[in-house]
């Protein structure tokens, strides 16, 4: 009974500190900007976030928002090649950059008495980015390094591609961040530099810093740096292809001989939080927890891993709820050794069954509940997170109001719009179903 | 124009940012040390706890056995099984993680203020009363069996165990870290209480705090939290024998990539020089300026990323680095790692390389300290390497007084490229296959 009288403590509403430590305005050259206060220590997180990813690639150039990020430190008229990174290192700095579907993103990590320089630089290397041909060429290499590293080498990650390339027929979504390989090596100076002009514009990006600063002075040296940058008039609007009626249930099959433990997993299309309209997505948030967030309480950890006999050693939902355009609900199941994938795959099936006909468990969701509240408490505790938080958000199309009526959202949604969700979004015929086996093979003898 | 002198300008001032972080040492009545820094501004605190002897307390048969243990500290403590566990934690909005590796069993928690006192007792039923319930070993088995599975077809898992085994073969460090499909299908519930006693003990116990809660309100906790723990654990192995010398292991793998690691000889945290070789390090392969990374990666293309790093176990002091290459070049990758390591042993860093790192490192120090679970860990960190209480506020002046001459001089008498060892896992071309 104690946690019961701890449960309703947690459900009063939030405190009052929650969001006061954000704050918002936009520069007349149409540069958005968030900052978020957190004196603690004196450090800053400065982050500029194009609304641009690879998703929005022109056909036959996969690749080229990722392979810009990697060229966008290769100097500018103002700043050598490689400079830039040396500069922020100068200032005992770190830094990095990210490309996703719908965005790419520059930060630095730096004391907080270091954030003019880093807006300078930002500012300057948004327009002024000046590439050599030996460059681009020596970079290209390191991509397509990159992508063998991360892509090639890991038949997990293969697979992947090719679930993504199955569920969308039409949507760049079906195509992989860093580009197929064929395309990469394709791509030349010019796809990068007409990406670039473009792409990277004032009007067209988010500027968000965290850290102990107050909004007057991001304010102050936004308007000096990022302020004189004329915004790219008549900016393309981001209208990606869209897919076709699904018609038919999907499947593939893969296998390779690293594969050590194979897998089923399942796709499903599935709705993002949009402008204003976010409850969908959040039951299908809560949806993808109870079904396979924790790998004791969710209902597939209870019925596949902790049952006698087990049937899977490992299972999990997974949903991101910020896209762009809609994307994808995700179960997977590895079964124990001695199940089989078709097995496994009516386990999978058995779960969402069981799920549609005995409903929603309301202790389950009012746990649910309060470990949200609580990561709220937990997130102010990282700058990159609550700035990426952010970033993510207002890259997918929703805005600061949104984000900050999130948490809200998530608390007020009922078990029948939960169910709602599900019956909605657990269609096959949205659906691909793809097993990762191991290949037979005497080739693969490990000694060790 | 304009942005070029104001970058040179600031380059000449070193940051003045300082490192400040305010922390008490906190002795409950029972005994328990604990590194505290109060920060009430977010209701939570972060803690951070570690047993020191990790899985390096393991003997060959029983391989696996400490991580194995450590995986079931949650899954059934007191009167809870698994499920009762996991909700009563959910119910609290507490996360608790347990994690072992070589050197130290680890464990951080968060936990709200309004759920302080029920937070810890469960914590404490984990540390204290698990169950190991023979069901959950057979599941929390499962689970490390597929991830042994999975691991023997990861080639950067399988460079690091080869590299371990062949350094260290006659001690723990040897092993693999969560064991082997047969040791830890052998593994008794006998051993795995064996294991629990052997690990948690009040003699090798670093505990940080972060986070609302004062140093006279952490006493008492800290009692009912590890006070009931035995005063002593078993006893640690010996500081490890290096048994390697300088060549070229490689192992066949399926993929388009190989994985590399080198390594050769360190040093210890606990040595006089190991803020030189942080210097040093940064300037060889410690950042992505650094010379490997100029070298392999921007000139050459040859890789998507080289670094090299120390790594000072308590046990064992090793100098290592990693890269991934393509088959094609790969042999040529590891040419230009050997070429530029005996450069830098034989030339040394330039006085203006020394200064760059150490304007790095001082300004890049105050950063690291910035959110209560990071601080929590850092604080364990300290204690388990015998640093003082105000090690902190004195690091900065301890690397500004580095001098070029030191680095050239401890570059002179560290590195030593006949030494360097590379582990090549893949099918790299131009490099003959190891027997």
């Amino acid at each position: 009974m104690r946690l019961h009288a701890l449960m309703l403590t947690l459900f009063v509403g939030l405190p009052g500190w929650a969001q006061d430590n954000v704050s918002t305005f936009t520069l007349d050259n149409g540069l958005e900007a968030v900052v978020i206060q957190d004196t603690r220590a004196p450090v800053v997180v400065h982050m500029l976030w194009y609304h641009v990813g690879s998703a929005d690639e022109p056909a036959g150039k996969s690749g080229i928002a990722h392979y810009l990020e990697h060229l966008m430190f290769k100097g500018t008229d103002d700043v050598g090649p490689g400079d830039f990174s040396r500069i922020v290192e100068a200032n005992g700095g770190s830094h990095n950059a990210f490309t996703s579907f719908d965005y790419t993103g520059y930060f630095q990590r730096v004391a907080a008495e270091r954030l003019e320089l880093m807006m300078e630089m930002e500012a300057d290397r948004m327009r002024d980015l000046r590439l050599d041909r030996d460059d681009f060429a020596t970079e290209r290499d390191v991509v397509l390094e990159e992508r063998a590293q991360r892509t090639d080498s890991n038949p997990d990650a293969l697979f992947r591609e090719q679930m993504r390339a199955a569920q969308f027929l039409n949507h760049p979504y079906g195509r992989p961040i860093i580009g197929w390989r064929h395309e990469i090596s394709d791509l030349t100076l010019q796809d990068a530099l007409d990406f670039y002009d473009i792409h990277y514009a004032p009007n067209n990006a988010v500027l968000i810093v965290a850290g102990d600063v107050t909004v007057e002075a991001v304010k102050g040296l936004a308007e000096k740096h990022y302020g004189p940058i004329a915004p790219t008039e008549n900016l393309p609007k981001r209208l990606r292809p869209t897919e076709p009626a699904q018609l038919a249930a999907r499947r593939l099959v893969m296998e390779d001989e690293r594969v050590a433990n194979p897998y089923v997993i399942r796709s499903y299309l599935a709705p993002r939080r949009k402008q204003g309209d976010q409850r969908e997505a959040a039951a299908l948030s809560l949806l993808s927890a109870l079904i396979g967030g924790s790998n004791t309480t969710s209902l597939m950890a209870q019925l596949l891993e902790h049952q006698t006999p087990p049937r899977a050693v490992y299972s999990s939902a997974f949903y991101d709820t910020l896209s762009y355009d809609d994307g994808l609900f995700s179960l997977v199941v590895v079964p124990t050794p001695d199940r089989s994938l078709s097995e496994a795959e009516a386990d999978m099936d058995t779960v969402l069954q069981t799920f549609l006909q005995d409903g929603v468990n309301s202790d389950k969701l009012e746990r649910l509940k309060a470990q949200i509240r609580a990561s709220q408490i937990y997130g102010r505790d990282s700058l990159m997170g609550q700035a990426q938080r952010y970033g993510r958000a207002l890259t997918a199309g929703l805005t600061i109001d949104d984000v900050a009526a999130w948490p809200e959202v998530l608390q007020s949604i009922t078990e029948e719009e939960i169910m709602a969700a599900a019956r909605s979004v657990f269609d096959l015929n949205n659906s691909v179903t793809g097993w990762l086996d191991r290949a037979d093979t005497e080739t693969l003898e490990m000694n060790q | 124009m304009i942005l070029r002198l104001f970058v040179i300008a600031v380059a000449l001032f070193p940051l003045t940012t300082r490192a400040e972080v305010d922390i008490q040492e906190v002795t409950s009545a029972g005994g328990i040390t604990a590194w505290l820094v109060e920060e009430p501004s977010i209701p939570f605190m972060a803690v951070s706890i570690a047993f020191q002897g990790g899985t390096s307390l393991e003997t060959p048969d029983k391989n696996g056995a400490v991580s194995l243990m450590t995986g079931l500290l949650e899954e059934g403590a007191g009167p809870y099984d698994a499920q009762a566990f996991a909700e009563a934690r959910e119910a609290l909005a507490a996360q608790f993680r347990f994690a072992s590796n070589r050197d130290a069993v680890e464990i951080s928690a968060q936990i709200l203020t309004e759920n302080r006192e029920a937070s810890l007792e469960l914590l404490k039923q984990a540390l204290q009363t698990p169950t190991f319930d023979p069901e959950a070993i057979e599941r929390v088995r499962r689970q490390l069996l597929a991830a042994i599975e999975n691991n023997s077809t990861d080639p950067n898992d399988i460079a690091g165990r080869i590299m371990s085994g062949l350094a260290f073969p006659n001690h723990p460090y040897g092993l693999p870290e969560d064991g082997t499909a047969e040791t830890v299908a052998a593994l008794t519930r006998e051993d795995i209480l064996e294991t629990y006693r052997a690990v948690f003990a009040k003699d090798r116990v670093v505990v940080g705090v972060v986070g609302d809660v004062t140093a006279a309100e952490l006493g008492p906790m800290l009692d009912d939290l590890l006070g009931d723990l035995p005063p002593a654990s078993a006893p640690l192995p010996p500081v490890t024998d290096y048994a390697l010398e300088g060549d070229i292991t490689v192992q066949d793998f399926p993929s388009p990539q190989s994985v590399v690691i080198f390594a050769q000889p360190g040093l210890s945290h606990k040595d006089d020089d190991f803020l030189t070789l942080l210097v040093l390090n940064h300037i060889l392969g410690g950042s992505s300026n650094a010379r490997l990374n100029q070298e392999v990666r921007v000139a050459r293309g040859l890789t998507y990323g080289i670094s090299s790093f120390p790594i000072s176990r308590d046990l064992s002091y090793l100098y290592m680095g990693q890269f991934s290459s393509t088959n094609a070049v790969v042999a040529e990758a590891i040419d230009v790692v050997q070429t530029i390591w005996a450069n830098m042993a034989s030339e040394g860093p330039t006085e203006r390389e020394v200064e760059q790192a150490i304007t790095y490192l001082t300004g890049a120090y105050p950063l690291r300290f910035d959110g209560n679970g990071r601080i929590a860990s850092i604080l364990v960190g300290m204690q388990r390497q015998d640093l003082p209480i105000d090690y902190i506020a004195t690091r900065n002046d301890k690397v500004r007084a580095i001098s070029a001459e030191d680095v050239q001089a401890l570059a002179q008498e560290l590195l030593d490229p006949e030494a360097l060892h590379f582990v090549v896992v893949g099918q790299p071309q131009d490099l003959a296959l190891t027997e």
